[in-house]
């Protein structure tokens, strides 16, 4: 299946791929081929695209949607880091521009934009620098 | 009939002068190239964005209430123009065709009895529109500190946008901005940004899976085409206001040589002139003796 993530800036990536892992909004998930076709809102995770040769690229996004169908699996991420680049001061960077957004919302967006926050903490663990 | 003097100055003058223009020429054709490969960079994601939207919305069964963003807000009395121009002139009509295209607008609207608001993005339009609808300016975007636009930048102006919408501020949003066709040809757009209008879908109806539902991904999806929106409508105004500029000052270069080859002619006859009169006068004197 063909794989595709870009950001608002660039395309990050187009491969072909047998599986893409997803953080999606309500549990991670695997997109192989034949999947049905669903789209989905992501929270800020990792996001694994897994090659035919047991290759895998990991990618960090900052939330963002996704669109499955049998045969593609499209990213549109608000923000992508390769995970290489994904520092501690990356992270902070994120950290401190989504409890800045936290900070003005209200309600039902401010539980949204907290749950958020809260994944993004949870990204520390995939800083690998 | 000037003096040999001060036409060497002018010459000088009008050299320097397209030394100048010709150098912003080549910062404006540097600039370009980014500029469009910027927006080039920035295609994929809109495509690719404009399809979910498609997709979602044409799946829409009426379950649930279609978000106030997509439905507009039930009426049309308020608008919201959004005027994107350059920082900086000197970029031939860049910025008066973009702000031509808006007071069109606004002088319609105010015509049919709506009310009309402006925010301005860059200076030079704001300051051409002030004279005659300052009493509707709203709001300001400064990007003279900007040197690239990025993401950040359209994030901000769209939730200000946005903000202003939640608020019933307005009921419907256009942005006025330069698409970019060639370095000759950049053609002032007016595009109706909310509420958000969705193409019909004649191709393959999708049937999709949605997580959360429908409503829930719309109300987090929209806001974000819209951001794009004026992403993308940024990304064309910095590649046209380079495209503009460069035009406009190979023009100017081009001027420029021509007046110095006018001028360097001017120069030489009366050169030769001078010269001419002198001999004559020294030949009729010697012939007077």
């Amino acid at each position: 299946m063909h794989f595709d993530l870009v950001s608002p800036e660039k395309s990050v990536t187009s491969i072909e791929v047998d599986a893409v892992d997803l953080p999606g909004v309500e549990g991670d998930m695997t997109a192989m081929n034949g999947h049905l076709p669903m789209l989905t809102s992501l929270r800020p995770g990792l996001v694994k695209a897994r090659g035919a040769e047991g290759d895998e690229s990991r990618f960090v996004v900052a939330g963002g949607f996704v669109e499955v169908t049998a045969d593609s699996v499209t990213v549109l991420a608000d923000e992508v880091f390769l995970e290489e680049e994904f520092t501690s001061s990356v992270l902070d960077d994120l950290l401190e521009r989504l409890e800045k957004t936290a900070s003005t919302k209200e309600m039902h967006e401010k539980d949204k934009a907290q749950k958020r926050l809260g994944d993004a903490l949870s990204l520390k663990a995939h800083i690998t620098h | 009939m000037p003096s040999l003097k001060d036409l060497k100055i002018r010459i000088e003058s009008v050299k320097s002068t397209r030394k100048i223009t010709k150098a912003m020429q080549m910062v404006a054709a540097a600039k370009l190239r980014r500029a469009q490969e910027a927006a080039e960079r920035a295609r994929p994601y809109s495509e690719k964005m404009d399809k979910v939207v498609t997709n979602l919305a044409s799946s829409f069964h009426g379950g649930g209430s279609v978000p106030k963003i997509m439905s507009g807000s039930g009426s049309d009395q308020v608008h919201l123009l959004i005027v994107a121009t350059a920082e900086r002139g000197l970029c031939g009509g860049f910025n008066s065709s973009i702000v031509r295209l808006a007071r069109q607008h606004a002088r319609n609207l105010i015509g049919q009895n709506k009310q009309v608001k402006i925010l301005t993005i860059g200076k030079k339009g704001r300051e051409q529109l002030k004279r005659e609808f300052e009493s509707y300016f709203v709001d300001h975007v400064d990007l003279t500190q900007v040197k690239t636009i990025r993401y950040g930048i359209a994030q901000e102006i769209g939730e200000k946008v946005l903000d202003l919408f939640e608020t019933n501020e307005f009921d419907v949003a256009t942005v006025f901005f330069s698409r970019f066709q060639s370095v000759i040809t950049q053609n002032p757009t007016a595009q109706q940004i909310i509420p958000v209008e969705v193409k019909e879908n004649n191709e393959e109806k999708g049937f999709y899976d949605f997580e959360p539902d429908e409503t829930e991904l719309l109300v987090d999806l929209l806001p974000q085409a819209i951001i794009n929106h004026i992403f993308t409508a940024l990304l064309e105004n910095a590649a046209s206001e380079q495209g503009a500029r460069m035009s406009a000052m190979d023009n100017a270069t081009r001027n420029a040589g021509e007046m110095i080859d006018k001028l360097t002619i001017v120069y030489n006859r009366s050169r030769q002139a001078a010269i001419t009169k002198e001999l004559i006068e020294i030949i009729s004197g010697a012939e007077a003796l």
